[in-house]
């Protein structure tokens, strides 16, 4: 019949479209953004260091010295980070050699499980800066079960898991409903709980009738979680690894299946990508943000569980750990898939583990800071990107396929 | 002034927008611009515009070659465009709209307003134009509006203006009005180069046509050809315009509306006091103007709007107040008005969309979990029942043409077992060949014993499809007519005046 070709046109405005591509997070992009900011990162390293410094200084007497120093200044960087993170390449046996890596995977797991919280609520169209917060009310609960409750061994553990999760969902769907019920925008209301819940955790390691240490003082610390609570050692005694990381297992296969396989998923992706379509299709597009964001603070809460219940000693606010900001960075890089979403917190968990012998090696830890915040700045500007690398621009293209069928008019 | 586009060949990507175009615009001439949606007329425009500039080719004025980088450009150098949505502001007088942007000033730079009336009147005198320089222009009504967008272009001085598919939201009568200002356009020495794909109004002024496809000029034909020469010529074969059916054999009320009111997000009274209904086998048509109320209808009947009085049956049910959901389970088919905005979901599969409705139950939801084999095999079904063309079922939506995206929301909704179909601009922006296709499937619902509601401003449509005619206007039903009533008296029932 037809044998029109019809172009599809980009009507969306430029901000929504831009978030759009934020968002959706296209592996080529994200890729070349790591590897740019790592690149950046490495002249910041040569820059700051004395050792390069001074050798350019007598660039014209020893030009072979100067660029040598810049060479081995990379080298003790990154080479640290490495050697930190992945395998010592120095330890006398397997087991310090791979001690590294199971660190990584240690502190991985926290960021994999909040990441893919934040990353529900992306795919569903909300910026949920929340993790933060989510996480915070998460670790008072865990820790009030893990410190004033007695219970035998396992249950214990899994009821501290399961009322992090559930403090956790509380502080979600607070949001849900200030945002489906009077319009309130997430971002805002995400960041002030962030603050109320960070308080309220303070003053909860104050108190002694919730959280404070027996016998403690002014500081805001709990006791150490009970034995029958804690996160058992994964690897037996020689590594830190702990049950966590198979908490962080189940909850990307959990996570895969709702938004690859369930009609929940279906329908998140559909209010996410199109509400208004949604709405047509008779979805309560109000309700879909309260359960997803519900569902994304649970996992925030199982992030919590993670840290309330494997440190030695009591918490403080510190154990929080930055883990609530990094989730963000950690789904926007993993393209708010399953996979991706472990690959971005496999990289932020190779940072933290990488950090401390990257000091040791005379390197500033810091640099991988501006590492991190280099490449959230090159996903969150998709256009630097295409234009350092001189990539295509996405935009209103058919697919060869498509306009052959169309032509052929089968 | 003599206008020639030469040689004009424009492509994105891969796609040849326009494929070494040539064009002649003589003075005082009414030179029509005839293709479908997608054919390269907007990217052509654009190009003699200065919004685009051409891969090669070049544009002559009086036989000298011009070179636009900008809008700017081409107004100074006399060409006016009318856009096809208005570049006016609601809340300024018809004299500031006129002068907006090369304001006349006094000496001391103070707004001179009596020289922009001055303009206003007498260009609006010299073609006949009756329009107050003082009336904010929210107040006008379409037609109007579009006058004093003609008279911006004309009051700098443009020599040749462009009107971009004029009529799409005009009634028949502000159309026959706007036919009599282009032919005084041009009689004054105006050349105009008209944009549409109305082919009654290409043959009622047009003194020169060019027929544009796939970004080709493929033809001249004579402003004397017939509706069905020139709408072959456009499609590229032979096109059926008038659709076969039979006499419709009536069943039961299925929808009733009674007495709805219906409020828009300001709270203006959008639908007022409507009640009809459709009865299993016949197709009732609402017809009108854009913008009076036939939207929000729709949008109440499937629940995405609330009702603010009146009722809603559904085959014996009433869903005045039931949830969307509720609405499509008792068997109401929807296809909306903006198939991007409501319809699909772009970067969703066409199987994906074609479950969309359907994720709550079987056969597409196995409990919680999708069934993904059942899913597509009713997408290959549906793909190859309703001729979507598409190398599969996994393609993107947004990566089909407008025909074929409108075909896949036709799928959905009579792909399931129906009693009501309400249709909302069934074929906006769809090629020939598909709008033949949707008219078929229309037809087919009504033959087999559905409810069929269309609402359409095409009048065309409205004629070749329906049992029955309601005219609606300003959030009233003028009037239900006969199936064959003169295009003149549905034109006054569009204006308002009762039959």
């Amino acid at each position: 019949m037809s044998k029109k070709l019809i172009p599809v046109k980009a009507e969306e405005p430029k901000a929504e479209s831009v978030l759009r591509e934020i968002m959706s997070g296209d592996p080529v992009r994200i890729g070349l953004s790591i590897l740019l900011g790592f690149i950046i990162g490495a002249v910041f390293m040569v820059v700051f260091s004395e050792d390069v410094v001074d050798s350019w200084s007598q660039f014209g007497a020893d030009p072979n010295y100067a660029l040598s120093t810049v060479w081995w200044t990379l080298q003790d960087g990154y080479g640290a980070l490495f050697s930190g993170s992945i395998y010592n390449l120095n330890a006398d046996n397997f087991i310090d050699g791979i001690r590294p890596l199971t660190e990584t995977l240690r502190f991985a797991a926290p960021l994999v499980m909040a990441g893919l919280g934040v990353a529900l609520t992306f795919r569903v169209g909300l910026f949920n800066i929340g993790a933060t917060g989510q996480i915070m009310v998460g670790l008072a609960g865990a820790t009030f079960i893990s410190t004033r409750v007695e219970l035998p061994q396992i249950l214990h553990m899994l009821l501290a898991v399961m009322v992090a999760v559930l403090c956790a969902a509380v502080w979600g769907i607070i949001v849900g409903i200030l945002k489906a019920r009077f319009g309130a925008h997430e971002v805002i209301v995400t960041i002030m709980m962030n603050y109320v819940a960070t308080s309220l955790f303070t003053f909860f390691l104050r108190e002694p009738a919730f959280l404070l240490e027996a016998n403690g003082g002014g500081t805001p610390k709990s006791d150490q979680p009970a034995d029958t609570a804690r996160l058992g050692k994964l690897l037996g005694p020689e590594f830190n690894l702990h049950y966590g990381l198979i908490i962080a297992v189940l909850s990307v296969v959990a996570y895969w299946w709702l938004m690859e396989r369930s009609t929940f998923g279906f329908r998140f992706r559909m209010v996410g990508h199109n509400a208004s379509a949604a709405k047509a299709a008779g979805i309560k597009v109000e309700n879909t943000f309260i359960w997803a964001l519900a569902i994304s603070a649970g996992f925030s809460g199982l992030a919590a569980a993670n840290q309330a219940l494997s440190i030695d000693g009591g918490l403080t606010t510190s154990i929080e750990a930055g883990i609530g900001f990094d989730a963000i960075t950690v789904a926007l890089l993993g393209g708010s898939r399953a996979g991706g979403v472990v690959l971005a917190g496999l990289l932020f968990g190779a940072f933290k583990a990488g950090a401390s012998s990257m000091q040791v090696a005379g390197v500033s830890p810091e640099v991988l800071g501006v590492v991190k915040a280099l490449i959230v700045l090159f996903i969150a500007a998709p256009p630097i990107i295409r234009a350092i690398y001189r990539l295509p621009k996405p935009g209103p293209k058919m697919l060869e396929a498509v306009k052959k069928t169309e032509k052929a008019g089968k | 002034m003599k206008l020639e586009l030469r040689n004009i060949t424009k492509s994105f990507g891969t796609l040849v927008a326009n494929d070494n175009i040539s064009l002649v615009l003589k003075p005082g001439e009414i030179h029509s611009l005839l293709g479908e949606n997608g054919a390269g007329k907007s990217t052509l425009m654009n190009v003699l515009y200065g919004l685009l500039q051409p891969d090669s080719g070049e544009i002559l004025i009086d036989d000298k070659p011009v070179k636009f980088s900008g809008p700017g450009d081409a107004m100074a150098a006399g060409i006016g465009m009318v856009h096809q949505h208005f570049m006016l502001i609601p809340v300024f007088t018809v004299a500031e709209n006129v002068v907006l942007g090369h304001e006349p000033t006094s000496k001391l730079g103070a707004l001179d307003l009596n020289a922009a009336r001055k303009l206003v009147t007498d260009i609006s005198n010299r073609f006949g134009f009756d329009i107050d320089p003082d009336a904010m222009v929210r107040d006008l009504p379409v037609g109007s509006q579009q006058r004093v967008e003609i008279i911006k272009a004309l009051a700098r001085d443009a020599k040749a203006l462009v009107l971009d598919e004029p009529t799409a939201v005009l009634t028949p009568q502000e159309t026959d009005e706007l036919m009599e200002i282009m032919r005084g356009l041009a009689k004054s020495g105006t050349s105009i180069i008209f944009i549409t794909h109305k082919l009654r109004e290409v043959q009622q002024v047009a003194d020169r046509i060019t027929v544009i496809r796939q970004g080709k000029v493929v033809a001249s034909p004579s402003p004397k050809s017939s509706a069905s020469e020139l709408a072959s010529l456009m499609v590229g074969r032979e096109v059926e315009l008038d659709v076969k059916r039979k006499t419709a054999k009536l069943g039961d009320e299925s929808l009733v509306i009674e007495n709805l009111t219906v409020l828009d997000d300001r709270n203006h009274q959008m639908v007022n006091g409507v009640s009809f209904s459709v009865r299993n086998g016949e197709i009732l048509a609402i017809a009108g103007v854009q913008g009076n109320g036939q939207t929000e209808l729709a949008e109440a009947i499937l629940g995405i709007r609330k009702v603010h009085s009146g009722s809603i049956t559904v085959s014996g049910k009433d869903v005045t107040k039931s949830t969307v959901r509720q609405v499509l389970e008792s068997g109401l088919g929807y296809i909306p008005e903006d198939r991007k905005k409501d319809g699909l979901v772009g970067e969703f599969s066409i199987a994906e969309n074609l479950m969309l409705d359907g994720s709550f139950t079987a056969p597409f939801a196995k409990g919680v979990q999708i069934d993904f084999a059942k899913r597509d095999q009713i997408a290959d079904d549906l793909i190859e029942r309703f001729d979507i063309r598409t190398p599969s079922a996994d393609t993107l939506a947004k990566q089909l043409s407008g025909g074929n995206q409108q075909k896949v929301v036709v799928a959905r909704e009579l792909g399931r077992d129906l009693k009501v179909l309400v249709a909302s601009q069934p074929t906006r922006g769809v090629d020939v060949g598909s709008i033949e296709f949707i008219h078929e499937q229309m037809i087919a619902a009504r033959d087999a014993g559905k409810a069929v509601l269309i609402i359409s401003t095409e009048l065309d449509e409205v004629l070749a499809l329906a049992d029955r005619i309601a005219v609606m206007y300003r959030g009233k039903i003028v009037g239900i007519v006969d199936a064959k009533t003169t295009r003149e008296k549905l034109g006054k029932m569009m204006a308002g005046i009762a039959a």
